[in-house]
């Protein structure tokens, strides 16, 4: 079978995060690089959002999984690390759903984060849309989010900090 | 030549590796779930950026060396990491304050990893300094709410200073391995780092009321593999399993 890049890509979008299915690593931006070379060997270049992320995995698995069951026989995932991920990444469409799944998206660009110990920043409430939001801890249920509390509708939530 | 990196890079591994394990025995015992949970995700990204550094020395290495076989099979005198991250865990404050020690100098020492003339260790650490930063943000803040909180956890506080600062200095201590690295532009001098360390420290020092101990007699050897009794047993917990069924798997 002979498959074309555009091909992979189209299937890559099906593949979710494990630890947020409503993302799939296309939103992510974790599948960096796609190679097809003679013959349908396939090679899926992965970056991962945080060093110690644990559903890499996963992740791994689960891009060999779907090529597979769509006919592709070689197919090789390798993990790079330049240039490393970010949040800028994440797609519009990946922001748009995040919110939905009631996790607040990454706010502004990654560089804002250049004053060590800086000031906390305010991030927008997914359920109500307030501005009047307080973060309860740097680190929340897995290492790419800080948990938050909205302070006029009360809600606890996620947020996905900018990397 | 190689075999300095190779000793090189597993130093940086040993370091995040022994002090993500030490961490990760706070899971489940934190003060509160929001820093219990805190502290295990900076164990996880301590025992990532072990696994970026161990994978890249087992390559160096060549052969069947595997990063498993690093972390797993080498004993306490093969162990170059920093003795401040092997020391016990304490209370809280001696946590926090020993994180913030490490996590201060291992922002200073990863911005300057980046400019490294090894392509690898440049990337690691573009990968680390994200992460690294965060964990510094959280550190200095906690120290500032102990330090700056009631009476109590101020006293704690200054105590754990006290006790862990002879523990310090051996982060700037260049050795001869470090001062080859540096020569080839692979490594990062760390006797220079120690002015914007110790501004860095006395400033969220000073937020949180706290007095900076005086620079005095300091403990070293941990780079060369002289080690306190502590590394001992926190290796024994970790190496045990695959020092017995040597072929479990997942």
């Amino acid at each position: 079978m002979v498959v074309t890049e555009a091909q992979i890509w189209d299937w890559l979008a099906e593949v979710k995060d494990p630890e947020i299915p409503v993302l799939t690593v296309q939103d992510l931006g974790i599948a960096r690089e796609v190679l097809v070379k003679e013959e349908g060997a396939v090679t899926v270049k992965i970056t991962p959002t945080y060093s110690g992320c644990p559903a890499m995995n996963e992740i791994e698995q689960n891009i060999r999984q779907k090529l597979e069951a769509e006919g592709v026989e070689k197919v090789q995932v390798e993990t790079i690390l330049s240039p490393p991920w970010t949040t800028d990444w994440m797609s519009a469409e990946g922001r748009r759903k995040l919110k939905e799944y009631g996790i607040a998206p990454p706010e502004g660009s990654s560089a804002d984060k250049k004053t060590l110990f800086g000031t906390e920043k305010k991030v927008t409430c997914p359920h109500c849309d307030s501005r009047n939001t307080k973060m309860v801890s740097q680190f929340g249920s897995t290492a790419c989010k800080s948990l938050y509390q909205c302070q006029d509708c009360k809600e606890p939530f996620d947020y996905f900090k900018c990397l | 030549m190689e075999n300095d990196k190779l000793e090189y890079v597993l130093r940086l591994g040993d370091n995040a590796l022994i002090l993500g394990q030490r961490l990760s025995a706070w899971c489940g015992y934190g003060p509160v779930l929001e820093q219990d949970i805190a502290l295990s995700n900076i164990a996880l990204d301590q025992l990532g950026q072990a696994r970026m550094l161990m994978q890249y020395a087992a390559e160096l290495k060549g052969g069947e060396a595997t990063e498993d076989g690093m972390a797993f099979f080498r004993d306490v005198f093969d162990y170059h990491n920093l003795l401040l991250l092997e020391l016990e865990n304490g209370h809280w404050g001696d946590t926090v304050v020993r994180q913030f020690l490490f996590d201060t100098f291992n922002y200073f020492f990863y911005t300057e990893l980046l400019q490294s003339a090894d392509e690898r260790l440049q990337s690691i650490a573009q990968k680390a300094i994200k992460e690294v930063t965060y964990h510094a943000q959280w550190s200095a803040e906690w120290v500032i709410r102990l330090g700056d909180g009631t009476e109590e956890s101020h006293q704690k506080a200054q105590k754990s200073l006290n006790d862990l600062w002879e523990w310090t200095g051996e982060m700037f201590t260049m050795d001869e391995l470090e001062r080859r690295m540096v020569e080839q532009g692979i490594g990062v001098d760390v006797a220079a780092l120690k002015t914007r360390w110790d501004d860095k420290v006395a400033e969220i020092l000073d937020l949180a009321t706290l007095q900076k101990p005086e620079d005095d007699w300091m403990q070293s050897g941990g780079k060369q593999g002289e080690h306190t009794e502590y590394l001992g047993y926190v290796l024994a917990e970790m190496q045990h399993l695959p020092r017995m069924y040597p072929d479990a798997q997942w």
